[in-house]
């Protein structure tokens, strides 16, 4: 393929995934608002009036970019998890498979459509914040950085998720029982501070505590981690899961028998 | 001569739990051929064009297609190729008109393209009413015609089609048919045909290849093959009933209903002396047809044979294991 097909395969396939979870919104697009709203209303504003500062903000404002950052890596992931998984259900993989679309256009298609719902959660959690706490974003890029790839490397594990899944339950064990514990424990409603040394040792080991600090940092300004080495991090991590990605779907595994 | 438009050599498969699915098979489909792969089910039919669309990785062998290896730039070769396959592998949950397109968009068609080529498929099959409707709203036919508009919407020069018409009602059949004549016809589409619609196979191939516990065990022209029929065997229907089969010098006859015989006519036999012979004994036939479609018969016994082949070299290897 030149590079103008190529550009179109990827297009085609992007236009393909944003329009499969606008179309179904009330399922992707409108319960992580609804979460998000009751976590501020609950978190933010009932039990944060009394737990009072944190970091020198109000626990509101203190667990916006947290709340911001779940919503982008549970979507990010769920999203290229249940579409790739569906394609493998129903064999629709298969055009894409039949095609002349190398394995990185396909790979590439996904995980763009994976963050498109990501950051389209992200932002419509952004705006709903707004209605509870006054946003200023301190480091513009550090923000959008952390957030793009943040998202890429969750559409990538969700990718890698959908070729190793059998069975619909396979694309859910993973968020349930990795993402979502280890989103808990990465800072969202606390400062790793207020653990003991112990804790806080072991809080070092979780890699979703560097996204959801380094995000913090870019809106806040303030982090319990050095940024530069998370965001090195991170960018190290998207390209080592893109490789076993692309290896696995080049190799045909969970698609070619 | 001219280059195949599919050419395997040597092609084997072996699945992982040890199943020796295809055993070094050689196959050529000539150019703007119409040609049938057939076979009883697991004789690795399906194996063979899933290979051919790269949905099934080989184990050795070669494929070119168009006569570009597949190993070497199989990109370049998948642009030649539509498929069709024999389970419905499209989003039900997409508008019919938003699966073609975006077929062509993988091959890296611009809308501008792709749109006119679209609406002309999809008017051609019959299917540009249901264009704005999901394509889990269309019947099984219309489903079947789907894939068709889909595999055929970047201009491919080999179309596989495997079983297109399993499940499709007679009607829909025939224009199915008739579309495929077209395109191979008039735009020169190599077809490559599975069914177990024998009666299909015979009605619009050239060329046919029998495969079976993965090996060829017949590849030749569909006329050369009916020649090898030696016996057929015809259905008469009588003016009026009769008691018992007639006897008929130099036939085999059988009643088969009150009014109805089974004539079985050998190589070189002609159905006039039979005739003669009825009309003589006061008997008019009104009706005729063959008892069962004359590459069905071949068909069965030639893979009842290789079976039975098969069943003694098993049965062989065993004694001298034992």
């Amino acid at each position: 393929m030149n590079p103008r097909q190529i550009l179109i395969a990827l297009w085609t396939l992007v236009v393909k995934e944003v329009r499969r979870f606008t179309r179904i919104w009330p399922q992707t697009l409108l319960p992580p608002s609804i979460t998000m709203t009751m976590y501020f209303i609950i978190f933010g504003n009932l039990i944060g009036s009394r737990v009072g500062e944190m970091d020198g903000f109000s626990y509101m404002a203190y667990i916006v970019p947290g709340l911001i950052m779940m919503s982008v890596i549970t979507n990010s992931y769920s999203n290229v998890a249940s579409s790739f998984f569906s394609n493998k259900f129903q064999r629709s993989v298969e055009e894409m498979m039949v095609s002349p679309m190398p394995s990185w256009v396909i790979l590439g298609g996904f995980v763009l459509g994976g963050m498109s719902r990501g950051l389209g959660v992200g932002l419509i959690v952004t705006l709903v914040s707004l209605f509870f706490t006054d946003l200023t974003i301190h480091h513009p890029l550090v923000t959008i950085g952390v957030v793009t790839m943040t998202a890429a490397l969750f559409s990538i594990g969700g990718f890698i998720n959908a070729l190793l899944a059998n069975k619909f339950d396979d694309i859910s064990i993973v968020p349930i029982f990795v993402l979502t514990p280890l989103t808990y424990l990465g800072g969202v409603f606390y400062s790793i501070d207020m653990l003991p040394d112990f804790w806080q040792g072991v809080s070092m080991v979780n890699p979703i505590l560097y996204m959801v600090n380094a995000f913090r940092y870019g809106i806040l300004g303030v982090s319990d981690i050095p940024v530069g080495g998370a965001l090195v991090a991170v960018a190290l991590f998207i390209v080592a899961f893109f490789a076993v990605a692309l290896w696995m779907l080049e190799r045909g595994k969970g698609i070619r028998s | 001569m001219t280059t195949p438009a599919l050419s395997i050599r040597g092609l084997t498969k072996v699945y992982g739990n040890g199943f020796h699915a295809l055993k070094g098979i050689d196959l050529d489909v000539p150019q703007g051929d119409f040609f049938a792969l057939l076979g009883p089910n697991g004789a690795g039919k399906s194996t063979t064009l899933g290979i051919v669309c790269s949905l099934v990785q080989k184990t050795a062998g070669e494929v070119s297609i168009y006569g570009i290896d597949i190993d070497r730039d199989f990109a370049k070769a998948k642009y030649h190729l539509g498929v069709v396959p024999q389970e419905f592998n499209f989003s039900q949950f997409e508008k019919v008109e938003d699966i073609v397109l975006a077929q062509a968009g993988y091959y890296g068609m611009s809308l501008r393209e792709a749109r006119p080529r679209c609406a002309q498929l999809l008017k051609d099959l019959g299917l540009w009413d249901k264009r704005n409707g999901p394509a889990r709203m269309l019947s099984g036919g219309m489903k079947r015609r789907l894939m068709i508009a889909r595999a055929l919407v970047h201009r491919p020069r080999l179309l596989i089609l495997d079983e297109p018409t399993a499940g499709v009602d007679i009607e829909l059949r025939r224009s199915m048919w008739e579309y495929m004549r077209r395109i191979n016809r008039e735009e020169g589409t190599t077809i490559i045909l599975t069914t177990h619609y024998l009666e299909e196979a015979e009605s619009l191939c050239r060329n046919i290849a029998i495969i079976n516990h993965g090996e060829i065990v017949k590849n030749t022209s569909v006329r050369e093959l009916l020649t090898e029929l030696d016996t057929e065997t015809f259905l008469l229907d009588l003016a009026e009933p009769v008691d018992r089969a007639p006897v008929i010098e130099g036939f085999e006859v059988e009643r088969v209903e009150r009014a109805q015989l089974a004539l079985s006519l050998r190589k070189g036999q002609q159905l006039n002396e039979a005739f003669r012979q009825l009309s003589e004994q006061g008997m008019n036939v009104v009706s005729m047809r063959n008892r069962a479609n004359r590459l069905e018969e071949l068909f069965v016994s030639m893979v009842e044979g290789d079976n039975a082949r098969a069943r003694q070299a098993e049965a062989g290897n065993k004694e001298a294991q034992s």
